[in-house]
């Protein structure tokens, strides 16, 4: 919208809507084989194909809508589901904190959709592009955004389709590719950083290892990862030098 | 291709509650210098983040005790070592894949 007239070349490629659709693409069998998956489990759960594609469009968050799945065909409270889709999505609180600073230069109207379109995938690739550039740009976040939210929905959907036809597709590995991603974002982060930071990092790191496999036998999974995330990074900061 | 009023008011609430915490930061720096400690903590975020997702899928926390996830582990090996090698995030995520998928084949 804002640089029609844009003739400097660096900062039109930092910041251009079609660089951001470039930078989701690596993303995208994450959100395609994570959202059929959703998809086919939705059917399982005796969700409609046309609620799989409301959760997706309205909620678009992978670990909750599968939580929501497994509350709703177990028959819990509404109460219950909400509290817990809440719990399950509150570390995005801290990713929108980091991410924000980055972009108040827009307009409030711009940063609510920054807002709600981050997920932890976008969240990963925008923190590796302030490592790399130091700087964000809204048309650039806007191509990424819209690429993941348009191919979560359309993955969802088609899962629920296949879901109706095939009740018992395998997903052969790709589930993995979540895993797999956030471990290269999370080495692209830490080499970008200097050899003294890599290894108060490392400690960190080690450090988390612990704390989560300890904070396992209390809270579940989500819960844990946000609890270890605020002690580790307070622990980091009280440490550095 | 159906749903009921109740459902509809559910994914509202939910909807609801997860858009809250990814809008109300963006709202909240705009009104409020953060102070340099804030920055500094943020700056952690990240890796503590990436790293705490990554390892909380190593672990498995079914049954009495808390142990790895074995598969999940030895398939994480190669993955980690082509993304150190080749940084890059498309090619972590085949070579991921296909690992799991041969080793599902075995196990």
């Amino acid at each position: 919208m804002s640089t029609h007239l844009n003739l400097n070349e660096s900062t039109e490629n930092f910041d251009s809507f079609s660089q951001g659709i470039r930078d989701c693409i690596p993303t995208l069998l994450g959100y395609i084989s994570i959202g059929v998956a959703f998809g086919v489990i939705g059917i399982t759960s005796n969700l409609s194909v046309l609620e799989i594609f409301l959760l997706s469009v309205l909620v678009y968050a992978g670990s909750a809508q599968f939580i929501f799945c497994g509350l709703y065909v177990a028959g819990a409270p509404f109460s219950v589901i909400i509290i817990t889709t809440f719990i399950v999505n509150l570390r995005h609180f801290l990713m929108s904190l980091t991410v924000a600073p980055h972009l108040t230069r827009y307009s409030p109207l711009r940063n609510i959709g920054f807002g709600t379109l981050l997920t932890d995938e976008t969240f990963g690739v925008a923190v590796t592009k302030v490592m790399k550039e130091k700087q964000l740009g809204g048309n650039w976040m806007d191509g990424l955004n819209l690429t993941a939210y348009l191919t979560w929905i359309a993955s969802c959907t088609i899962g629920g389709i296949i879901g109706k036809w095939l009740p018992n597709a395998e997903n052969w590995g790709l589930d993995f590719a979540l895993l797999a991603m956030f471990g290269a974002l999370l080495v692209l982060n830490l080499s970008g950083v200097g050899k003294t930071k890599l290894m108060h990092y490392l400690k960190l790191i080690a450090l988390m290892a612990i704390l989560l496999y300890g904070l396992l036998y209390f809270v579940p999974g989500h819960l844990a990862v946000l609890i270890a995330t605020i002690i580790v990074a307070t622990i980091g900061v009280a440490t550095e030098k | 291709m159906t749903t009921t009023f109740a459902m509809l008011l559910l994914m509202l609430g939910c909807a609801l509650v997860t858009w809250a915490p990814r809008v109300i930061p963006f709202i909240l720096v705009r009104n409020i210098k953060l102070p340099d400690v804030v920055l500094r903590w943020l700056a952690y975020i990240p890796v503590c983040i990436l790293s705490a997702l990554v390892l909380e899928s190593l672990f498995q926390a079914e049954g009495s005790f808390v142990t790895f996830d074995w598969l999940n582990l030895i398939a994480f090996i190669p993955t980690l070592f082509v993304a150190i090698w080749t940084k890059s995030l498309s090619k972590t995520v085949i070579v991921g894949v296909i690992t799991m998928a041969v080793l599902r084949l075995f196990f």
